[in-house]
């Protein structure tokens, strides 16, 4: 399946939270990384030297276009055979929802970088749970942006989802930034019962102890 | 310039193939196998111009039947321009207002680089078989004797692709300061067992054509019809199943009804024997044995211990690396292969998989998307060197 290029790469979301989080001249994989806007910018602000996996032709294309060395293909291929701890940040943002075998793939993660940054649209979001309650219809908005039968997610999930995922599976998570979009498009970080009002769910897992 | 004919839009025009010589007696080139050549001749094109700090260089690299002449048209009447017009040109992929390209024939070739149809200086007579047997590692050592020739330290790329991205990689792999960036097309590692199986179908049709005559027909009829086979058989492996179809179906040449005789009556078959008659009239036998041998010998695997991440441990080059949805022939599981390693290796790679029916011989024809992926790879590259 190719999937449209994907609408957050134009919507920036997270970026502004990603490039806080990443120091100067860190290794960096960007899995899902649309047409590498966020590592272009990486790239400007903190020198990283990035790395992508896109699945579409359009965003790989595009990709080459900023001079960046991407891999098409499912961002699941070819994991394996990084060696452990190769990376120091890989990045999941706005893909975990979309990949055929998540549990593979942030195993996998885990263990090739030293710290993983995962975000995704939050199921449990209220929009969505009052869409569900009121309309008895899935909403269509920024956080679930297709009809039903468009849709290429494969796995939707809440914040509580992954954190009770994270905890049964022994993965440290090293911090939360559960957000909300502002007008801007910038990110407002969520304090209180993030699970029902932050639409993005935020994670920072510790790969370093994982190795194989 | 002259004002014979003007240039088609986006050719690069009238282009002439030169020649360079070296290893000269008594100097000879070594080859892998421990014999030698001497003395060995290139036959080369250039298109565009090098700049002042020779930074704009970039190798082209032919596949199994190709010669130098990748751009470009050899007369003003020329219907057949280079093997690689669609990419070589003002304005194309390799866009030769910016770029300096060149292309050679490579050794063991027969358009005009020394090869088993030359001239054994010790004999008087053609090498034929006594031509010693080329690796692609031999063919890449000569290449660079014809870049050391032109004055340029450093290529700006090196671009092919099946047997021509054999080379790119191996360019990378034996001279790793020699090279900035790499363009690997509907290549591999390896070629896979099934490849070696229809080469040695190929040769085996050469060697049991009765003019074939131990690889001495230089002076009489040629094995034509043995290397016809050859190419019949192979140009199978370089269409996939789907465009076959599309091109000819089950569809007759003349009448709707079977003839009940052994003559050619489906398309695909007038098809294949013309390709196989065009290709006599251009290639020599005993060469296609011999680039066939070399490209089933290319292992980077089996030269580094196994492992292809391995072989590329100290190579310093950019990669862009392109493989074809329905190639068969070079599967995009090995484009795939070599990504990985390069990714393991933590080199920088690219890889682009393009959509299409057309199968391995999709690396000539022209693509939108490859030409575009080509153009920005390049630039991006070109910039970084400033």
């Amino acid at each position: 399946m190719t999937l449209e290029l994907d609408d957050y790469s134009q919507k920036r979301i997270a970026y502004d939270l990603i490039i806080q989080e990443i120091p100067e001249k860190s290794r960096v994989l960007d899995l899902g990384c649309g047409d590498g806007s966020l590592l272009e910018e990486l790239q400007k602000l903190r020198k990283i030297d990035g790395y992508g996996v896109e699945i579409s032709p359009e965003g790989v294309s595009a990709c080459v276009e900023r001079g960046l060395y991407v891999y098409q293909g499912d961002i699941d291929d070819g994991l394996s055979d990084y060696k452990s701890n190769s990376f120091d940040y890989v990045i999941l943002n706005q893909t975990l929802h979309y990949t055929k075998r998540p549990r593979y793939v942030i195993s996998e993660i885990l263990r090739i970088c030293r710290s993983a940054i995962i975000s995704f649209p939050n199921f449990a979001h209220c929009s969505i749970r009052f869409g569900l309650l009121c309309r008895g219809m899935l909403p269509k908005n920024r956080l679930l942006p297709y009809e039903w039968h468009e849709a290429p997610n494969t796995h939707h999930l809440s914040i509580r989802d992954f954190s009770r995922y994270c905890a049964a599976n022994g993965y440290p998570v090293k911090k939360m930034s559960h957000f909300s979009l502002g007008k801007d498009g910038s990110s407002r970080v969520v304090g209180i019962s993030p699970n029902f009002c932050a639409e993005f769910g935020f994670f920072i897992l510790d790969g370093e102890r994982f190795v194989s | 310039m002259n004002d014979a004919a003007p240039s088609p839009k986006g050719s690069i025009g009238l282009v002439t193939t030169r020649y360079f010589t070296f290893a000269e007696p008594p100097g000879k080139l070594m080859l892998v196998s421990g014999q030698s050549l001497s003395p060995v001749t290139l036959a080369y094109e250039t298109y565009g111009t090098l700049n002042a700090d020779a930074t704009n260089a970039i190798l082209i690299l032919h596949a199994l039947s190709g010669t130098a002449h990748a751009a470009g048209v050899h007369s003003a009447g020329d219907e057949y321009p280079g093997w690689w017009d669609a990419y070589i040109g003002p304005g194309k992929a390799f866009d030769t207002g910016r770029y300096f390209v060149i292309c050679s024939n490579v050794i063991g070739g027969c358009n005009g680089s020394t090869g088993p149809s030359s001239i054994n200086t010790e004999t008087g007579r053609e090498y034929a078989l006594d031509f010693p047997v080329v690796t692609v590692q031999d063919m890449v050592n000569a290449q660079r004797h014809l870049i050391d020739h032109l004055g340029i330290t450093r290529l700006l790329a090196v671009a092919g692709g099946s047997m021509g991205g054999m080379q790119a990689l191996q360019w990378a792999i034996s001279y790793p300061d020699r090279v900035e960036a790499v363009i690997a097309i509907a290549t591999a590692g390896s070629l896979s067992a099934q490849g070696i199986a229809f080469n040695e179908v190929g040769r085996q049709a050469i060697f049991r054509d009765p003019n074939f005559n131990n690889g001495n027909y230089y002076r009489d009829e040629p094995p034509s019809s043995g290397l016809s086979l050859a190419r019949m058989i192979a140009h199978i492996t370089y269409l996939s199943e789907k465009i076959m179809h599309e091109k000819f179906g089950r569809r007759l040449q003349k009448s709707e009804l079977f003839s009940f005789k052994f003559d050619r009556e489906f398309m695909v078959e007038n098809y294949l024997h013309a390709k196989g008659l065009k290709f006599v009239e251009r290639f020599d036998a005993n060469s296609y044995l011999y680039i066939t041998k070399a490209i089933d010998y290319f292992d980077l695997k089996s030269e580094h211990g196994g492992k292809l991440t391995a072989a590329f441990e100290n190579v310093q080059a950019d990669f862009l690396v392109i493989g074809f949805s329905t190639d068969w022939l070079y599967p995009s599981a090995n484009s795939r292969e070599i990504v990985n390693a390069l990714r393991v290796a933590g080199k920088n790679v690219a890889y682009t998989e393009v959509e299409t029916d057309k199968g391995h011989d999709a690396f000539l024809l022209p693509d939108e998307r490859m030409e575009k992926d080509i153009a920005n790879f390049l630039l991006r590259e070109f910039e970084k060197i400033g």
